[in-house]
């Protein structure tokens, strides 16, 4: 393992890996869900944490220049006295790092509105697998020939290293309201989503928290969430006055529609901040109910939210598993939660096989295998489920071409030999 | 013709594979931009709505629907795709494989955030799909960002899903004073270096709030000429270069503050091999659209030459898809 503290550091440590024959894998905060950044075989392991300065910020352009290292909350923090942010705000942004949330093309609540993070990337400086330095993009608004940063963001490390980024500031919003919603049934929550959507509103975020994972923050944190709701929507609007205003109302309506108990609008800042706590403490607060879990991610079209979620309780209950449900449900991204624990026999199967069952079912609704973590190991021999043998074969080109020695984190996101959609348990150790 | 079904795109592959040299075409409306048209074959995708879901907000269509055929469907749900050619009569997979920006990139972003799955005929002739149909995915590569602005290099685009908004209640215009502000994220401010206009879009209240001291005006009108080119240069820049432009008889420019973009149009095509040098001069790249003769590709050598080369011939090794459009 290296920890490199700079980007000519980053780039010896690729070029010294590879002239030792050795494969390199890069790894930020080790937050990543899908084991993207997990060492397999024996390559170099290049930590980039202490890469985390904040380079350059440019308040008229409203660009930064950051080192891979940096973590998502910090460079918001670093840019707010400006009233600027980086919109992508991953659940897990006080600790996840801004390289990692390049190679995975990380989400987050907010990007709903905003889109995840490769719309927030206008340039990266990488150290390409062959250990040569390139800018891909850059800060004019269109890159001469094909776009390689766009290619890179989200490859999941297996086309080189991130060892400055050039992101995107956004204007924080002059005005912003965050309503909570209570519904009485699940499927009410996801009708009110879809409603929504098609009242043509488009929230800055839209988040579904059912019962159990309700009462879990509610224990954890005090954020004053009914206890007795079978779901909530965690909703927020921003921009000016007056839009906003009207966007409370629809989605007020619509609410009402289907049937919300209450619609609460946050006071002030302090109340908002809570009610965004209460949503972010959420993986902290399962850890009181089972020592373990295993956290999805698919997505799939906002029309099929009722249905898809009816499925994913029954599978659970299918296999007698404790389910909860978190997640971003404005763009059909759902996270179903799986809370056990690995000391009791045989449950490792039965969380393994519920979980490509509900990947299977998201596949059928049109939907997708990942909408914000990637696929690392954890899905490399499902994606098969979405792609075509010539799907595959047309990314894998790509990859090549980046990549032709297979360097670059070997062994990741495309499945190996066989593309029938061989299943995988995810290793012993991958934190998931 | 039914599109809802891949045989949809079965005269597109039967075209493709049938070429030596395939030149994928649209409506032509951006027939000379890059290097000189393609020779070859003439190919085109299928034209026509393949499946639109408005409480989705996502739409599939054929790559060869006119933007205009597009806008009209969206339209009659109160949604939009927010692509704005100059021209109605663009195809979807036109502007997406030229990589062109409308003028309300600002607000709603480069073309290639619009864009969510494609499905490309590849250079044997296989239908390849990349990306996916929802509003979010991060499965396998970003293959959708690499066919645009590829210029039918890589592939021809078949069936292309696009991500839609809500229509703005509301979109004026407004001529603003020079350093004035523009409003709290306006979807387009344009300046000739004269006259800067912003275009406001949202509740009605919110423009009128925000267009206090501004005086409403028409759109700017698009620049015409025979030699005609788009400049990308940082958007810090810009001012740098519309200054210079300004010193350039025989050049008139439109600059996208805030983007980088600076429309650039001529009567004598030694006045855009001007605007491209003034391009060069900061670190900026003159893509020409028209005209032009003596001018061609962007100039210079691109950045990272090999990688893409590499990318072209992985995917297209005998290349016969557009030959000549891209200087690789």
């Amino acid at each position: 393992m290296c920890w490199p503290e700079s980007g000519a550091e980053l780039a010896a440590a690729v070029r010294v890996a590879r002239s030792h024959g050795r494969p390199f894998v890069a790894r930020g905060s080790g937050t990543g869900l899908a084991g993207g950044a997990t060492p397999l075989g024996d390559p170099v392991v290049i930590v980039t944490t202490r890469m985390n300065r904040v380079l350059d910020v440019d308040p008229q352009a409203r660009v930064a220049w950051v080192e891979p290292g940096v973590l998502n909350l910090d460079l918001s923090r670093a840019v707010s006295h400006l009233g600027l942010h980086y919109a992508p705000d991953p659940s897990s942004q006080q600790a996840c790092t801004i390289g990692g949330n390049v190679a995975t093309n990380a989400g987050g609540p907010h990007c709903l509105a905003s889109g995840v993070t490769s719309a927030h990337v206008l340039a990266v400086e990488v150290v390409l697998p062959d250990g040569e330095v390139a800018q891909l993009g850059g800060l004019e608004p269109d890159a001469p020939g094909y776009d390689l940063r766009g290619c890179f963001v989200g490859s999941e490390g297996t086309m080189g290293i991130a060892s400055r980024v050039a992101v995107r500031l956004t204007p924080n919003p002059p005005a912003v309201a965050t309503m909570l919603c209570d519904f009485t049934s699940i499927e009410a929550a996801a009708a009110a989503v879809s409603g929504t959507i098609a009242a043509g509103v488009l929230p800055a975020a839209l988040e579904m928290m059912d019962a159990r994972i309700t009462r879990a923050v509610e224990d954890f944190v005090g954020a004053g969430f009914p206890r007795d709701a079978e779901a909530v929507l965690l909703i927020e609007v921003d921009g000016l006055a007056d839009g906003v205003a009207e966007q409370v109302a629809a989605i007020s309506d619509v609410a009402r529609g289907h049937g919300a108990r209450t619609v609460r609008i946050a006071a002030d800042e302090t109340e908002r901040a809570l009610l965004w706590k209460g949503r972010k403490s959420a993986f902290g607060a399962i850890a009181r109910i089972a020592p373990d879990y295993y956290l999805h991610d698919a997505v799939v079209p906002r029309t099929k939210l009722v249905d898809v979620l009816r499925r994913v309780y029954e599978v659970a209950d299918e296999q007698r598993l404790t389910m909860m449900n978190v997640f971003h449900a404005g763009d059909g991204n759902l996270h179903p939660l799986i809370v056990f624990d690995r000391r009791e026999p045989g449950i490792w199967e039965r969380v393994h096989d519920a979980g490509t069952e509900i990947l299977e079912t998201c596949i059928a609704a049109g939907g997708v295998l990942t909408g914000e973590h990637g696929v690392g190991i954890e899905k490399r021999d499902l994606m098969a489920l979405q792609f075509s043998p010539d799907d595959l074969d047309a990314q894998a080109r790509l990859r090549d071409a980046f990549d032709p020695d297979g360097a670059a984190n070997p062994l990741k996101v495309l499945p190996r030999g066989s593309r029938c959609g061989e299943l995988q348990r995810v290793p012993e150790g991958t934190w998931i | 013709m039914d599109l809802s079904d891949l045989s949809a795109l079965d005269e597109l592959v039967g075209a493709v594979t049938a070429a030596t040299a395939v030149a994928p075409v649209g409506a032509r409306t951006q027939w000379e931009v890059g290097g000189p048209p393609p020779t070859g074959t003439s190919v085109s995708a299928p034209a026509g709505v393949v499946r639109y879901e408005p409480a989705d907000m996502t739409v599939t269509v054929g790559a060869g629907t006119s933007f205009r055929e597009l806008d009209a469907v969206l339209g009659q749900h109160g949604q939009e795709c927010a692509l704005d050619p100059v021209d109605g009569n663009a195809t979807i997979g036109g502007i997406l494989a030229t990589g062109l920006s409308g003028r309300r990139r600002l607000r709603h972003g480069p073309v290639r955030d619009h864009l969510l799955e494609v499905r490309v005929v590849d250079a044997d002739g296989r239908v390849v799909k990349g990306g996916g149909p929802t509003v979010k995915n991060v499965t396998g590569y970003d293959l959708p960002r690499l066919f645009v602005g590829s210029f039918g290099t890589l592939g021809v685009l078949g069936h292309v899903t696009l991500r839609c908004r809500p229509r703005p209640a509301t979109a004026r215009w407004f001529r603003v004073a020079d350093g004035a502000h523009p409003g709290f994220r306006p979807s387009a401010v344009l300046s000739d270096g004269t006259t800067t206009c912003v275009l406001l879009e949202g509740a009605a209240a919110d423009v009128r709030v925000q267009a206090e001291g501004m005086h409403e005006c028409d759109p700017p009108a698009y620049l015409t000429g025979a030699h005609r080119g788009r400049i990308s240069v940082a958007p810090g820049r810009v001012a740098a270069v519309g200054t210079a432009l300004a010193q350039t008889a025989g050049v008139r420019w439109l600059a996208e503050l805030g983007v980088g973009t600076v429309h650039v149009a001529c009567d004598e095509s030694a006045d855009l091999a001007a605007a491209r040098a003034i391009a060069d001069a900061h670190d900026g790249w003159l893509l020409r659209e028209a005209g032009g003769d003596d001018i061609d590709g962007y100039g210079r050598p691109l950045p990272n030459l090999a990688l893409m080369r590499r990318i072209k011939t992985a995917f297209d090794p005998t290349g016969k898809l557009a030959p000549g459009r891209l200087p690789l």
